[in-house]
C-alpha cells in the first residue's frame, strides 16, 4: 500500500480553500487574478478580442470569429488547461410561451399573511428593477434580440469554458457566427474534448467546425433533418398540444377558500386586499 | 535538402519498417467487435464499435444517442421549477445532486440566497446521493471484473441510503427536493439519528470492500497499469472529478469553487493518486465515499436551525441574465449555464455533465489495449448513460 498516498495533508485544504475563495467574489485578489489573464489574452489576441465583462466571480470574452482557435491556443498557453465545454447560443426570440408575461389573471402575491404578502410585493418591485437595469446593461438589442454577457451582434452565437486549475479560475468564450453560414475553426487540436462537443453543437445548430477530423452525428440518427437546437425549430410535441403545466396556478390546499371567497368578494382580488383577509382569518 | 528533412525522411522509413514488421508477426485479419448496446459495464445503452487486431483494439468508436431525450430543448418549454424534474433524470443515480447546481444558477439570477438550515441540509443530501451512487460503482467494478461478492454488499447497504433519501424527501430515485431558495419540505423526526446509523454501517461497508478488493491479486492485476490517463491529457478532454483526481491533479470543487453549500465549514480531505490507472480511480472513489460519510456526520451535528425557505414569489420569473453553476457530482464536475430574458422558463440552458466529457476520451484509452481490459477501463472511468446522453 505503499504507493496509496494523498498528496496534501487536511490542514493544507484548509488554508488553501481560505486563499482560494475569498468571501466577496469582487475583492481584490480575485480581480487583480482575472486582470492578468485579461491583459495576457488582450496582448495575445490584439484586437481580435472584441469584448469583455466581469460579472460576479465569472469572465467573459467575446473574440472575432477568425480569433477563435488563437484564443484557445492563448488560453492554454496562460494555463487554462482543463476545458469545460463548447456549445452554442442562438439569440432569435423564440415563440415558446414560457418566454411571455404571467398573464393577468393569475394572482402573484397569493400568500397567507400580510407581511409575507407585502415581502413578496417588495421582491418583486426589486427583481423588475434589477430586471431592467440588467436589459439595459446587456444593451445589444440587434434585429430585436437580446444577447447577453459581453454582447453580441449576430443571431447564432459558439461559446465555451475553460478553467485554470492552477489559477482557480473559468473563462467563457464568445464568438458571432454568421447567420446563413455559421462557421468557425474546430478546437479540437487545442482541446481534444472539444471533439465530441462539436459534434454535438454541429447537429444541434448547424455549426460548422472547419477542420473537424469526424463531424458526424453524435446523438441523432443520421438521417434527421434540421437543427433542434435552433429557436425556428419547432417543437412537435408542443405544437399538438400546448404544455398542460403552464398552469400550475391552482390554490395552495390551505388557501383554497380564503382565494375563493377572495374572488367573490372583490373581483379581480389585488395582492393586499388577499393579504389583509387571510391575516385577519388567520388571527 | 535540410537535415530536418533528411530526419523526416529517416523517421519515415523508420515507421514504414515498424509497420512491415508488425504486420508480418502478427499475420491476424481485422476483426470488428461490437460492444453494447446492451451491455452490463455500458451502465445503459452504450455501444463500442472496437477494431481489433487478435486480442489488441486498434481503434474504437463509441456510439451514444440511445437514450438521448433532448432535456436541453425541454428545457426551454418548461418553467423554472418544473425543469428540476427533467434533470433528475441525467445521472440517475445520483439525482439531488444534478438538482443543485440548476439551482444555485437560477438563484444567481434571482439574488436569493436558500438560509442556511437549507444549505446545510443541501449539502447532506447532495452527499447522501454521492454515497448512494459510488457505493454502487464500488461494488460493481468488483462484479465486472469477476467478484461476485462486492455487488451484494452494494446493494444492500446502499439500501439504507435510499430509505433516508426517501424519508426526507419522498423519492428513492428522483427526489425533486430542490427549490428556488430553499427546499421542499424539513427533515423528518428520527432522521438525524438513523443517518448517523446509516453512515457507520457504509464506513463499514468500506472496510469490507477494502478488504475484499484492495491486495485481491486478480483485481490488483487486471487494474494496475490498466487505462493510464496522464493528468494534462485527462485535462484536455475534460476529465473531472475521481477520474481526474486519480491523475494525480488535486482539484475538487467543492473546496475550491465558491459555492453556497457548506462544504468548506467541514473538516474533510480530497483524496488524489498519482497512477492515473483504473486501480487509482477505483482507489479514489472508496476513498471519496468514506470522507463523505464523515461530512454527513459532522454537518447533522452542527445542522442549526431555522427556515428552509427563503422568500421567493410564487411565480418565479428569473431575471434576464446568464448564470453559470457547477458543483462537484460523484461522476465530476456537473454544470448549468442558463439564459435567462426575464420570463418563466429558461432562454437556454446549456447542461454540462461529467460523463460526457469522461466518455469523450474512451476512443483515445482504448488504442492498442486487450479485449477484456475493454471492460476495466469502462467500468473504472465510472459513467452514467443519462449522464452522456442527457
Amino acid at each position: 500500500m505503499s504507493q496509496l498516498s494523498s498528496t496534501e495533508p487536511p490542514a493544507d485544504v484548509e488554508v488553501e480553500a481560505e486563499d482560494s475563495a475569498p468571501e466577496t467574489p469582487d475583492g481584490p485578489p480575485i480581480d487583480e487574478a482575472r486582470q492578468v489573464v485579461l491583459d495576457a489574452l488582450a496582448a495575445e489576441l490584439g484586437d481580435g478580442l472584441v469584448a469583455t465583462e466581469t460579472h460576479r466571480d465569472d469572465v467573459w470574452l467575446r473574440v472575432r470569429r477568425d480569433s477563435w482557435k488563437p484564443a484557445a491556443e492563448a488560453c492554454k498557453s496562460i494555463g487554462f488547461d482543463y476545458f469545460c465545454f463548447l456549445s452554442g447560443l442562438d439569440w432569435m426570440p423564440s415563440q415558446s410561451v414560457m418566454r411571455g408575461e404571467v398573464s393577468s389573471d393569475v394572482d402573484v402575491g397569493d400568500d397567507t399573511d400580510e407581511a409575507a404578502a407585502t415581502e413578496v410585493a417588495e421582491d418583486e418591485e426589486a427583481m423588475a428593477t434589477d430586471e431592467s437595469e440588467r436589459e439595459a446593461a446587456a444593451g445589444d438589442t440587434t434585429d430585436g434580440w437580446k444577447t447577453g454577457h459581453a454582447g453580441g451582434d449576430t443571431r447564432f452565437q459558439v461559446f465555451a469554458r475553460l478553467y485554470s486549475i492552477e489559477r482557480q479560475m473559468g473563462l467563457t468564450l464568445k464568438a458571432d457566427l454568421d447567420e446563413d453560414a455559421p462557421s468557425v475553426d474546430t478546437w479540437s487540436e487545442v482541446y481534444a474534448g472539444a471533439d465530441w462537443h462539436e459534434r454535438e453543437t454541429w447537429e444541434m445548430f448547424g455549426f460548422d467546425f472547419v477542420g473537424h477530423p469526424h463531424l458526424v452525428h453524435m446523438y441523432l440518427p443520421g438521417e434527421f433533418e434540421g437543427f433542434p437546437l435552433r429557436k425556428d425549430f419547432p417543437l412537435l410535441a408542443r405544437e399538438v398540444k400546448p404544455w398542460p403545466g403552464l398552469v400550475d396556478v391552482e390554490p395552495m390546499p390551505e388557501t383554497d377558500e380564503e382565494a375563493a371567497a377572495a374572488g367573490v368578494a372583490a373581483g379581480g382580488a389585488e395582492t393586499d386586499a388577499t393579504g389583509a383577509e387571510g391575516g385577519t382569518e388567520g388571527s | 535538402m535540410t537535415a530536418v528533412s533528411e530526419q523526416q525522411r529517416m523517421a519515415y522509413i523508420a515507421g514504414q519498417a515498424a509497420d512491415a514488421r508488425v504486420n508480418v508477426e502478427l499475420q491476424t485479419e481485422e476483426m470488428t467487435l461490437n460492444l453494447g448496446p446492451q451491455h452490463p459495464a455500458t451502465h445503459g445503452t452504450l455501444r463500442i464499435i472496437a477494431r481489433l487486431d487478435g486480442e489488441q483494439v486498434i481503434n474504437a468508436e463509441v456510439v451514444c444517442g440511445y437514450m438521448h431525450r433532448g432535456y436541453e430543448k425541454l428545457t426551454e418549454v418548461r418553467t423554472f421549477p418544473q425543469v428540476t424534474t427533467l434533470i433528475n433524470r441525467i445521472d440517475w443515480l445520483s439525482s439531488f445532486a444534478n438538482e443543485v447546481p440548476f439551482i444555485l444558477a437560477a438563484e444567481q439570477l434571482m439574488e436569493v440566497e436558500a438560509p442556511p438550515r437549507a444549505q446545510y441540509i443541501r449539502t447532506i443530501m447532495f452527499e447522501l446521493s454521492r454515497i448512494a451512487n459510488i457505493t454502487l460503482f464500488i461494488g460493481e467494478m468488483g462484479v465486472q471484473l469477476g467478484a461476485i461478492t462486492p455487488v451484494f454488499f452494494a446493494f444492500r447497504d446502499r439500501e439504507y441510503v435510499l430509505n433516508l433519501i426517501e424519508a426526507a424527501t419522498g423519492g428513492r430515485f428522483h427526489p425533486n427536493y430542490d427549490r428556488m431558495g430553499g427546499l421542499k419540505d424539513d427533515l423528518p423526526r428520527g432522521w438525524v439519528a438513523e443517518t448517523h446509523d446509516a453512515m457507520k454501517r457504509i464506513r463499514t461497508y468500506c472496510d469490507q470492500l477494502e478488504d475484499l478488493l484492495m491486495g485481491n491479486e486478480i483485481f490488483e492485476a487486471r487494474t494496475r497499469g490498466v487505462g493510464v490517463i496522464p493528468a494534462d491529457v485527462g485535462l484536455s478532454y475534460g476529465l473531472s472529478g475521481a477520474n481526474i483526481r486519480a491523475s494525480g491533479v488535486d482539484w475538487d470543487l467543492r473546496r475550491d469553487a465558491p459555492s453556497p453549500l457548506v462544504w468548506k465549514d467541514l473538516d474533510w480531505k480530497v483524496w488524489t493518486h498519482p497512477d492515473g490507472d483504473s486501480f487509482a480511480r477505483y482507489w479514489v472513489r472508496l476513498q471519496e465515499t468514506r470522507e463523505a460519510t464523515k461530512m454527513v456526520d459532522q454537518m447533522l451535528d452542527g445542522l442549526p436551525a431555522g427556515p428552509i425557505q427563503a422568500k421567493v414569489p410564487r411565480i418565479i420569473k428569473v431575471p434576464a441574465g446568464e448564470a453559470w453553476a457547477h458543483t462537484e457530482n460523484p461522476l465530476g464536475e456537473m454544470g448549468y449555464y442558463v439564459v435567462s430574458q426575464g420570463g418563466l422558463g429558461p432562454v437556454r440552458c446549456k447542461i454540462r455533465s461529467a460523463s460526457f466529457n469522461n466518455t469523450s476520451i474512451v476512443p483515445w484509452l482504448l488504442k492498442g489495449v486487450y479485449v477484456p481490459d475493454i471492460i476495466t477501463i469502462l467500468s473504472s472511468l465510472y459513467f452514467i448513460l443519462g449522464d452522456i446522453d442527457r
